[in-house]
């Protein structure tokens, strides 16, 4: 579904990736994983067209997009939730959630889709008259899930959405990240907490400065040595 | 009596704020959305009263009547500009935005002044003598309309900014072009439209002056000052700020020129600008800091 082949970008003339080959499937979730700096945030925006890509090349769906512009991917199918969940603070959880099904696909179900995502999280729904920066960080997420649910999206791709988060609201992050791989979206998740990443994942990658150090599946990875004594300090 | 001139003087120039507030609202639409400050805002102005008074002089229609042709007129024109010169200035420095709409300021008074000379013109309408009284107050048509129409392009903007798709994407981008982009919003689509319209306000607004000014190429000075003060007092981007902003602004200047002097009626502004800001450094409806 996601194919990114031997990509090369930066910022200004700094390199941040030095030919990154990866892939996400039909259905499957994949984990990347990488220390401060590696480069994982970057990848996500060459992905989104947020940053042109130097060298190399990205197809969705067999379509090539490594030359489109960013805000035509969302049409296509892909979510990206950005590191730090990308709320709009200023806007209402109500009006976040409809610029979540602003193209056209979507915009002509939302009806439907802000109930599914209010039964999914009924704080949303409580709170839908709130700023969207008046929220917790544990709320923010959840707004920023259910606002990439409501484009009915074929690819989620979340940065880091752990960060910050008390550990209790983690599990429950991951819990709901479960639930939408299980109804056939895939999902590209970037985390810097291994533990839970390849927990919910069926392949990993492991991103250090800018080259994939490691890939495989995620349980193999888990009981990689070199990546135990890494990211878990064993 | 006394009370009667207060009341009068302050009627007076709270139909003259709608009008500053509608030139304002403009300013702080495009401030808001594209982070670009138009120093040529005034300019706008001035170029909707040659436009009302061309309609009136060519063809023989008036200001009111005229009105929607003029702010068509306006709102491409806004789109020639943005699509000439403003797009090469979004995301830039600062410097840049502001060297631009600077030059445009200066450019668009000079072409005016080539064109039409600097000669006053002035457009009559017949509704210019007309007038409504209750009390011992007196409100001439002009004023009552310029309020009336100013109040209500800001509720449909208001509106349009806030009940529809196209308002929300511009206050998605207005927040993060970044996050607007990913959610599939073409960041530069709502920067056309903010800045049409905001051009296309200032238009509005100097139509409805024309029966109570005189129109000339510096016309629009008067009107940049007014509108960053305004815009500034309200709090840059907001648009309920601009439109308070405006309405506050009208009426101190109108006290102060009948109370103290004609001359200093803009002290007044900047005596409650600088008391605004000293208390609430972001305006009245900024984002604290
Ligand atoms: N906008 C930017 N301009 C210039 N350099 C940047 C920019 N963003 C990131 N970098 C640099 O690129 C490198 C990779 O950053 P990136 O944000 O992709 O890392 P990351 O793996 O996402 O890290 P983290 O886990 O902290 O989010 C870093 O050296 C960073 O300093
Ligand atoms: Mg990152």
């Amino acid at each position: 579904m996601l194919e990114i082949n031997n990509i090369v970008t930066g910022y200004g003339d700094m390199k941040v990736l030095d030919g990154i080959t990866l892939s996400v499937a039909e259905g499957e979730t994949v984990a990347l994983v990488g220390s401060n700096g590696a480069g994982k945030t970057t990848l996500l925006r060459a992905i989104s067209g947020l940053i042109p890509v130097w060298s190399g090349n990205i197809t969705f769906n067999g379509q090539d997009t490594t030359k489109l512009p960013a805000h035509e991917l969302p049409a296509l199918g892909i979510a990206h939730i950005p590191q730090g969940r990308g709320v709009l603070a200023q806007v209402s959880v109500y009006d976040n959630l409809l610029l979540g099904a602003y193209i056209p696909s979507a915009k002509s179900r939302r009806e439907e889709s802000l109930k599914e995502v209010f039964k999914i999280f009924p704080i949303l729904e409580e709170k839908k008259t709130h700023l969207g920066g008046s929220l917790s960080g544990g709320q923010q997420q959840m707004l920023a899930i259910g606002r990439a649910l409501m484009s009915h999206p074929k690819l989620m791709i979340l940065d880091e959405p752990s960060l910050g988060l008390a550990p209790i609201v983690v599990d429950s992050v991951f819990k709901i990240i479960k639930d939408i791989s299980a109804q056939g979206v895939s999902i590209l998740l970037i985390e810097q907490n291994l533990v839970e990443a390849l927990a919910v994942s069926s392949r990993g990658y492991v991103l250090e400065t800018g080259r994939i150090a490691l890939q495989g599946k995620s349980a193999d990875l888990f009981n990689n040595d070199a990546v135990r004594a890494a990211y878990l300090g064993l | 009596m006394g009370t009667g001139i207060f009341l009068q003087t302050t009627l007076n120039g709270l139909m003259i704020g709608g009008v500053y507030a509608l030139v304002a609202v403009g300013l702080t639409l495009i401030f808001g959305v594209m982070k670009i400050v138009n120093f040529a805002q005034g300019e706008f102005v001035m170029l909707g009263m040659y436009i009302s008074w061309m309609l009136a002089h060519f063809a023989g229609i008036g200001p009111y009547e005229g009105l929607a042709i003029s702010a068509v007129i306006m709102f491409l024109i806004g789109y020639l500009v943005f699509r000439l010169l403003i797009v090469r200035v979004i995301g830039k420095k600062d410097e840049e935005f502001i060297l631009l709409t600077l030059g445009l300021s200066i450019f668009l008074q000079n072409a005016i002044l080539m064109i039409f000379s600097a000669d006053y013109l002035t457009v009559t309408s017949s509704m210019k003598d007309s007038a409504l009284s209750f009390a011992d107050l007196t409100l001439t048509l002009p004023r009552i309309i310029a309020f009336s129409v100013a109040l209500t392009a800001v509720a449909v903007l208001t509106f349009l900014l806030q009940k529809t798709d196209t308002g929300r994407a511009m206050r998605a981008c207005a927040e993060s072009r970044e996050i607007a982009t990913v959610l599939g919003i073409n960041p530069m689509r709502s920067f056309t439209l903010a800045f049409c319209i905001g051009i296309a306000l200032a238009g509005i607004a100097g139509v409805l002056l024309t029966p109570m000014f005189y129109v000339y190429p510096g016309v629009g000075t008067l009107f940049n000052t007014t509108a960053f003060v305004v815009v500034v007092l309200g709090g840059m981007g907001s648009v309920p700020g601009a439109l308070l902003g405006g309405l506050i602004i009208g009426i101190v200047e109108s006290l102060t020129g009948s109370y103290v002097s004609l001359d200093l009626s803009q002290l007044g502004t900047f005596v409650i600008f600088l008391i605004v800001l000293f208390f609430r450094p972001s305006g009245l409806f900024g984002k604290r800091t």
